[in-house]
């Protein structure tokens, strides 16, 4: 990813008049979402599978679960890995090449979020201590950037997660076998990332592509189904203040449950639970 | 809910508020414009500065304004085992959240078309690096005489055996259930990294928002009297004392005055230009009101 966008100084003067007033380009509220729809299990060869749009950002996440051995250092804990690749049919502004500093940054808050919340059970995906678990992969691939990668990015990896299968296995004399049979993933929680993006001296969620070349700071905050913040993240280089900073971890809440609730649905979370 | 918890000790024989040991010290590599040094516990990280100097490739440099470089790299002793000594993903995710903490509080206006270089060598790491990172790389900007509208000062606070506790050692964010670092323009009041690893309640959260918060202000002043011990030679809380002349006797140099009247400025919040005549040669006449050298500190990023 490589975001050299510059924007036309008309458009610009635009937004950042419009912000002023209250008003965005798109007629959005500051802080209102544009249309959040969630697909699972798009790709049939993955364990799970979601596809996320945001207005018109895109994004895939698919998992597939493997066996593997455990880190050295939790013996008994089975391996979670969520990365974010940004595309380059995702934008005109891209190249192929190694990740850049944004999508390592990108990947990591997704993984933190999923991580911290303890959505899965490590010790559940340990299948023998020390030398087989399960090792479950996450990636998320962006198709078309209009703005809010963090979100997006995030949604896809849950929601491919909460929709996810894991393969059932028992254990002869030590030698571990398929069953052939699939079995729901056991997801706990709903990490759900709100990413607040500052203009001058307005805060927006959902930044689209225009206001986010525009952005001067960024905040990611990640909360859980049980009213928990699991994690958070401050990037682009300008500043918040202590009171944005208040505000704003209240509004990680109330509006991240409106958007666990699209989640849940699509996901069928909670419901087809054992 | 807190209060329960004052008087335990942790791990290591701290209260939860408190810092582990720590010593910062300005002006450490001979060949850098700027560099620092800190140690807190066993965290033991050089920061150096170089530039404002021409950047490379050239198309990288902007009409208006220099631009940042910040390598922190941890060497492959530093950690328990061998660390590979190419950057990790998570070197080069912190090597950008420092650059960005760092950025507010430079006035990259003044050094068009140039690249500053920070780099942060982490020779000993102990949990809690990067905000002692930003710490000492702020330190590095100001002895390198960078402008700058204030200095940047970072430190953690996290829940550890379900407390809420300041300054989280290696074990303790190893052992933990959360991490919150965050890094903040001391006098402006203003944010510049915050990261969180782990759960919070949203009251957990803002006890130890505030408590990081409360760390950050310890830190500074022994941040603030680093360089005053390079650059005016003085101890800065052992000058307390020293009221008058100061306005007369400044201009020849270094004297103990010169402290007292800066200091007087930073202390009041000023929120314009402090940490810059700091760092400017001290042979100007630092008696002359910062606000002067700096214009607004909204206007310039």
């Amino acid at each position: 990813m490589r975001k050299s966008v510059v924007l036309d100084s008309l458009k610009s003067a635009k937004i950042i008049d419009g912000l002023s007033k209250g008003t965005r380009s798109d007629n959005r509220d500051l802080l209102a979402y544009r249309d959040l729809t969630i697909t699972t299990g798009v790709i049939e060869k993955a364990n799970g599978s979601a596809k996320v749009t945001i207005g018109d950002t895109e994004v895939l996440a698919g998992v597939k679960i493997s066996m593997g051995t455990p880190f050295p250092d939790t013996p008994d804990q089975g391996v979670i890995i969520v990365n974010a690749e940004v595309t380059p049919v995702s934008s005109p502004y891209y190249e192929p090449g190694p990740p850049d500093e944004s999508t390592v940054e990108l990947a990591r808050v997704v993984d933190r979020g999923v991580r911290e919340s303890k959505m899965l059970d490590l010790e559940k995906l340990c299948i023998i201590s020390g030398q087989k678990v399960h090792s479950v992969f996450v990636d998320v691939a962006v198709l078309n950037d209009a703005g809010n990668l963090f979100d997006a990015t995030s949604y896809a990896a849950i929601s491919a997660l909460a929709s996810s299968t894991i393969p059932e296995l028992q254990i002869n004399d030590g030698v571990v076998e398929l069953t052939g049979n699939d079995l729901p993933l056991d997801v706990s929680t709903l990490p759900v990332s709100v990413t607040f993006s500052k203009i001058g001296n307005s805060i927006i969620l959902d930044a689209a592509f225009d206001e986010e070349a525009l952005v001067n700071a960024r905040l990611t905050l990640v909360t859980d189904s049980e009213g928990n913040v699991c994690a958070g993240q401050k990037g682009l280089p300008s500043y918040f203040t202590l009171d944005e900073i208040k505000t704003s971890s209240e509004l990680a809440f109330t509006k991240g449950s409106e958007i666990r609730k699209v989640i849940e649905e699509a996901t069928n979370f909670g419901k087809t639970k054992k | 809910m807190l209060n329960s918890s004052n008087n335990e000790k942790r791990l290591d024989g701290r209260s939860r508020d408190e810092f582990r040991p720590f010593k910062l010290e300005v002006g450490v590599v001979k060949n850098a414009d700027g560099s620092a040094y800190i140690e807190l516990g066993k965290n033991k990280i050089i920061a150096a500065v170089y530039g404002p100097k021409e950047a490379h490739p050239k198309w990288l440099s902007q009409s208006d304004r220099c631009i940042l470089k910040c390598r922190y790299h941890m060497l492959p002793f530093s950690t328990d085992t061998r660390k590979n000594p190419a950057p990790s993903r998570r070197e080069i995710e912190i090597s950008k959240v420092i650059r960005e903490a760092l950025e507010p509080a430079i006035v990259v206006k003044n050094y068009p078309r140039t690249a500053i270089h920070i780099y942060i060598e982490v020779l000993q790491s102990d949990g809690g690096s990067r905000c002692a990172g930003i710490t000492v790389a702020a330190l590095a900007l100001a002895d390198a005489g960078i402008s700058m509208i204030d200095l940047v000062v970072g430190c953690a606070a996290g829940k550890v055996g379900g407390k809420l506790v300041l300054d989280l050692s290696d074990l303790e964010d190893k052992e933990g259930q959360a991490d919150l670092p965050i890094a903040i323009m001391p006098n402006l009041k203003r944010l510049t990294l915050m990261q969180l690893d782990g759960k919070l309640t949203p009251n957990e959260f803002d006890e130890a928002f505030k408590l990081a918060l409360d760390g950050c202000y310890q830190l500074y002043d022994s941040q603030r009297n680093a360089l005053f011990t390079k650059y005016f030679n003085v101890d800065q809380s052992v000058s307390e004392n020293v009221s008058e002349g100061v306005s007369e006797n400044v201009s020849e140099g270094v004297s103990e005055g010169v402290s007292e009247n800066v200091s007087e400025n930073v202390s009041e919040g000023v929120s314009e230009g402090v940490s810059e005549s700091v760092s400017e040669n001290v042979s100007e006449n630092i008696s002359e009101d910062p606000s002067k050298n700096v214009s607004n500190g909204d206007n310039l990023n």
